[in-house]
């Protein structure tokens, strides 16, 4: 096996614990967490490595990888985790993290997602679907890309079958305290 | 009866069969759903995944306002807003400073809506109102995360092998097949963002399902209700396999067994026709 040089960082995790707590040093690898993830088959790194990495402050690694973002957030680690590490919210502060110290997302699309969905708060208050999808195509620029792949087709079908059974909305539904809602989502921006 | 009621964002869009469907079976078992007003979407996972102080005040601003509607309970049927506003009320009651949320005493006990309806007393009023008994259904209980998970936040005992679904579905007369993906991820919103993945993860469900033997899928979150439902053709088109199972309600299940007025109505808003595995109890 390949050495690498590796220095660790132990206040990287500091930080993290005092944005949390999240008890990742409480970590024996028992590997519950991977063996129970459901999307760890699209991950570059398992939760256990991210929680190992974490420990040893490799920051860069974590925040560059497709694991924060390939997390559904489905919790099913945290619940199983013997030793009460809460993995599935450790994702969380570091997809947070992440987007607030400037790395560049490994998969910009769900990064993006989630920014629409808040901007898309930011405005009524409450969620508009319909505006959802088109603000995301345009923010993550992949108008062209779904127009080529057929993915915008699949995506109006989609629009129209909802339409047509009256299950989507034409109006956003504003709310009195929009300005409530825009001063509560403000620091994500 | 009267409850706090909080719909949520998606039951006044793509769910509104599920809300349809809810009033329905609420009017005739007397309970008055009173809506918490101006309420607010609960920042949902957009919110938790990278805005942690908005994933307890957004959630929070709602519990503000369901206190003072003044009523004990509050029924939730997104088990993800469920899970945001008991996830906003954990972080509160640990102490956790900086945040806008202000709690009193007077909050209402917040329900996730399957297990209000799994209750002994709700479960006894289900079965007497029972005009067409499901005999002869197969169906699975499918949960999904939010509802059970983390257990910490959520307070569900079962959180591995939940039973709401499948105590109404027992009341109604159906058969519930056991079967071991009850809580299985279906991926939520990265079948938008991340289609390959989510894809993977619904056909799973589906594939068990249709192994098992069940006739219909039966839900309580309409984020898993549409993922399985609406891209069903999609990940047969995909996996090259036949599902071919309708995604149903609980609720629509209780209206049908019920007979209530305009119990069929929603069937016609689903992707997967529900109808022919249902006609029989279709008055």
């Amino acid at each position: 096996m390949e050495q690498t040089d590796l220095t660790p960082d132990f206040s990287f995790l500091e930080r993290a614990e005092a944005a949390g707590p999240f008890n990742a040093a409480e970590c024996f690898q028992c590997r519950k967490c991977t063996n129970g993830c459901p999307a760890s088959f699209e991950m570059d790194l398992f939760p256990d490595q991210i929680i190992r990495l974490a420990v040893l402050g490799q920051r860069n690694e974590i925040l560059q990888s497709k694991t924060i973002w390939v997390c559904a957030s489905c919790e099913t680690c945290s619940t199983r985790c013997p030793n009460g590490v809460r993995i599935a919210e450790l994702m969380d502060y570091f997809k947070e993290l992440a987007l607030r110290a400037g790395v560049t997302p490994a998969l910009p699309k769900v990064a993006g997602f989630h920014q629409a969905f808040l901007e898309n708060i930011r405005f009524t208050g409450r969620v508009f679907e319909g505006a959802l999808l088109p603000v995301w195509w345009l923010k993550t620029g992949q108008i062209g890309e779904r127009l080529k792949t057929g993915e915008l087709r699949n995506d109006l079908k989609q629009a129209l079958g909802l339409f047509g059974k009256n299950r989507m909305s034409l109006a956003p539904g504003k709310i009195k305290g929009r300005s409530e809602v825009k001063a509560i989502v403000r620091s994500s921006r | 009866m009267r409850v706090t009621y909080y719909p949520g964002c998606s039951l006044e869009g793509t769910a509104r069969d599920y809300a349809d469907s809810i009033h329905g079976v609420c009017k005739t078992m007397g309970i008055e759903l009173q809506e918490v007003p101006d309420w607010n979407c609960c920042g949902a996972t957009a919110a938790h995944s990278i805005d942690h102080w908005a994933s307890v005040d957004l959630p929070g601003r709602n519990l503000e306002l369901a206190e003072q509607v003044g009523n004990p309970d509050m029924l939730v049927p997104c088990p993800l807003c469920f899970n945001r506003l008991k996830s906003a009320v954990h972080e509160i009651e640990k102490g956790s400073q900086g945040f806008r949320t202000r709690l009193s005493r007077a909050a209402p006990k917040i329900w996730d809506l399957a297990n209000f309806f799994a209750t002994d007393n709700m479960l006894e009023k289900i079965a007497t109102s029972v005009k067409n008994p499901l005999s002869e259904l197969k169906v699975v209980s499918y949960y999904g995360c939010m509802a059970s998970r983390p257990p910490k936040v959520t307070g569900e005992p079962n959180y591995e092998n939940p039973q709401s679904i499948d105590r109404i579905v027992q009341a109604l007369g159906a058969t519930g097949m056991d079967w071991a993906y009850k809580t299985e991820c279906c991926g939520a919103s990265l079948m938008v963002s991340r289609p390959e993945v989510g894809v993977r993860m619904v056909a799973k469900i589906l594939d068990m399902a249709k192994r098992v033997g069940a006739q219909a899928i039966v839900v309580s979150c309409q984020m898993c209700q549409l993922n399985l439902d609406m891209y069903q053709e999609r990940i047969e088109a995909e996996t090259g396999k036949a599902f071919g199972l309708p995604v149903v309600y609980f609720t629509e299940l209780i209206g049908i067994a019920a007979g209530l007025p305009g119990a069929s109505d929603t069937m016609s808003r689903h992707f997967v026709d529900p109808v022919p595995t249902l006609r029989k109890y279709l008055g």
